[in-house]
């Protein structure tokens, strides 16, 4: 129920996105994240329709790299 | 990029490093998410895990803990009232006290299933000579697109019976029941709504180790290993490992939403009971839009679960579905007892759908 998929935004409208999720195309409302400046290409998290938060790459990468190397220096020291 | 966070080798090292750093006598973490209960078991993060530390389901899914008594109320409304009666997939074979959704339907009732809350507006647009009732389950991930629509406004010939849950009281009234638990794992989307911040008073009031954790197995590992480092150390914060998804404040736009559409109630949990200001109402100004206002009914006390059923006790983590004795038997996702057997994000329908054969072939 409380399932978000993330998906790749192609199209932009208005309020309204088309995104590739695994390839199937949809449609999903921007309303919820009307504020975070979604571009064509961003990742976002789709639940029930409504995007309801755009994925920051970037941060991603950068908290695993932070991760593994903690997990590392530990894991070896 | 992603694939990173499926990587074995890092999960396995990070389990390591989790067996390392756990130093208590048991650790009990709970997620209170059900799509956490599913990745955990998906890919079998329990047996990477030392066994002083236990992650338990509690009660991460909204359909598992919507009351039988409102599926009922749903049931009449279609059948002896004629409404169109909507609502997501997975709700339609929640059994209530007297049937459910389902099996209304193959009674003649209209009962239809729609993606988000949107199909269901569009329908009621189309069929203006119809009443609709939209059953809006769901934590606070649900609760703003049922919002963003009230506020934007809805047909005079739609309704909703509002059943929308939230997390941080249930996470205090899990605290205040003085069950044995460690820590938390926050659930990763309701948290891009509500932000990671939304569990700072609760972990310091009750000193307890907080992790806001993302889904694929390293997320769910990193999250643990960070509670086992908390713990440890004797501290207590909240920490946003899904912070790709998550920010501290969470989603501006759609909390304004919330508020502006919604006020905190009481709310009924099922096999739970009633967990205060975990609820949401619509405002007096849509009052017209209350199903239960408009059709005079009401759905709240008196829950009873299904004789037998340990619902309660799995959404309270201190049973495993399968210590239940009904578990696999007289209780299967074909055949559901417990709502908990129902929703592919229900605690016991995950586990029997993963348990061993063994169990699978004695419930054959
Ligand atoms: S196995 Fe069935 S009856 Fe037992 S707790 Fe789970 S859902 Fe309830």
């Amino acid at each position: 129920m409380c399932l978000a998929v993330p998906g790749r935004v192609t199209k932009i409208d208005g309020e309204k996105a088309e995104v590739d999720i695994g390839g199937i195309r949809r449609e999903a409302s921007l309303e919820l994240i009307s504020d975070q400046g979604v571009k064509i290409g961003d990742y976002v998290l789709i639940h029930t329709g409504y995007a309801i938060t755009k994925l920051d790459e970037t941060e991603a990468r950068e908290i695993l790299e932070a991760w593994g190397e903690v997990a590392r220096a530990e894991l070896e020291g | 990029m992603l694939s990173k966070y499926k990587d074995r080798d890092l999960v396995k090292k990070t389990a390591e490093k989790i067996e390392e750093v756990a130093d208590a006598e048991t650790l009990r973490i709970m997620h209170v998410c059900g799509t956490h209960e599913w990745a955990i078991t998906h890919n079998g993060l329990r047996d990477l895990l030392p066994e002083n530390v236990q992650v338990v389901a509690g009660p991460g899914c909204p359909v598992c803990v919507t009351p039988g008594g409102e599926i009922d109320a749903l049931c009449r409304l279609a059948l002896e009232g004629g409404v169109v009666v909507t609502t997501f997939g997975d709700v339609l074979r929640v059994p209530g006290r007297e049937r459910s959704l389902a099996e209304a339907k193959a009674s003649g009732a209209d009962v239809r299933v729609v993606y988000g809350i949107s199909d269901a507006i569009g329908m009621a647009r189309q069929e203006t000579g119809r009443e609709f009732v939209h059953f809006a389950i769901g934590f606070e991930t649900t609760a703003p697109t049922t919002a963003v629509e009230v506020i934007k406004g809805l047909p005079p010939n739609f309704s909703l019976f509002l059943s929308h849950k939230l997390i941080p009281p249930a996470i205090q009234y899990l605290l205040e029941s003085g069950a044995k638990i460690d820590g938390f794992i926050c659930p990763g989307h309701v948290s891009t709504i509500i932000g990671a911040d939304a569990y700072k008073d609760l972990s310091s009031k009750y000193s307890k180790p907080m992790a806001v954790a993302g889904f694929e197995p390293l997320d769910i590992m990193l999250a643990i290993l960070n509670i086992a480092l908390q713990n440890r150390k004797g501290i207590a914060y909240v920490y946003n490992e899904y912070a790709r998804a998550v920010r501290a404040s969470g989603n501006k736009i759609a909390l304004g939403a919330m508020e502006k559409a919604f006020q905190v109630s009481d709310a009924e949990w099922r096999g739970i009971g009633t967990i205060q200001s975990s609820g949401l109402r619509l405002r007096q100004e849509n009052i017209k839009h209350d199903a239960e206002w408009k059709y005079g009914i009401s759905a709240v006390g008196g829950e009873r679960m299904p004789e037998g059923c340990s619902c309660g006790e799995v959404l309270l983590g201190t049973l495993r579905p399968e210590s239940c004795p009904l578990f696999g038997k007289e209780c299967t996702p074909e055949r559901p007892v417990g709502p908990c057997m129902v929703s592919i994000e229900g605690t016991c329908a995950i586990a029997f759908k993963y348990s061993d054969r063994r169990l699978r072939s004695q419930a054959e």
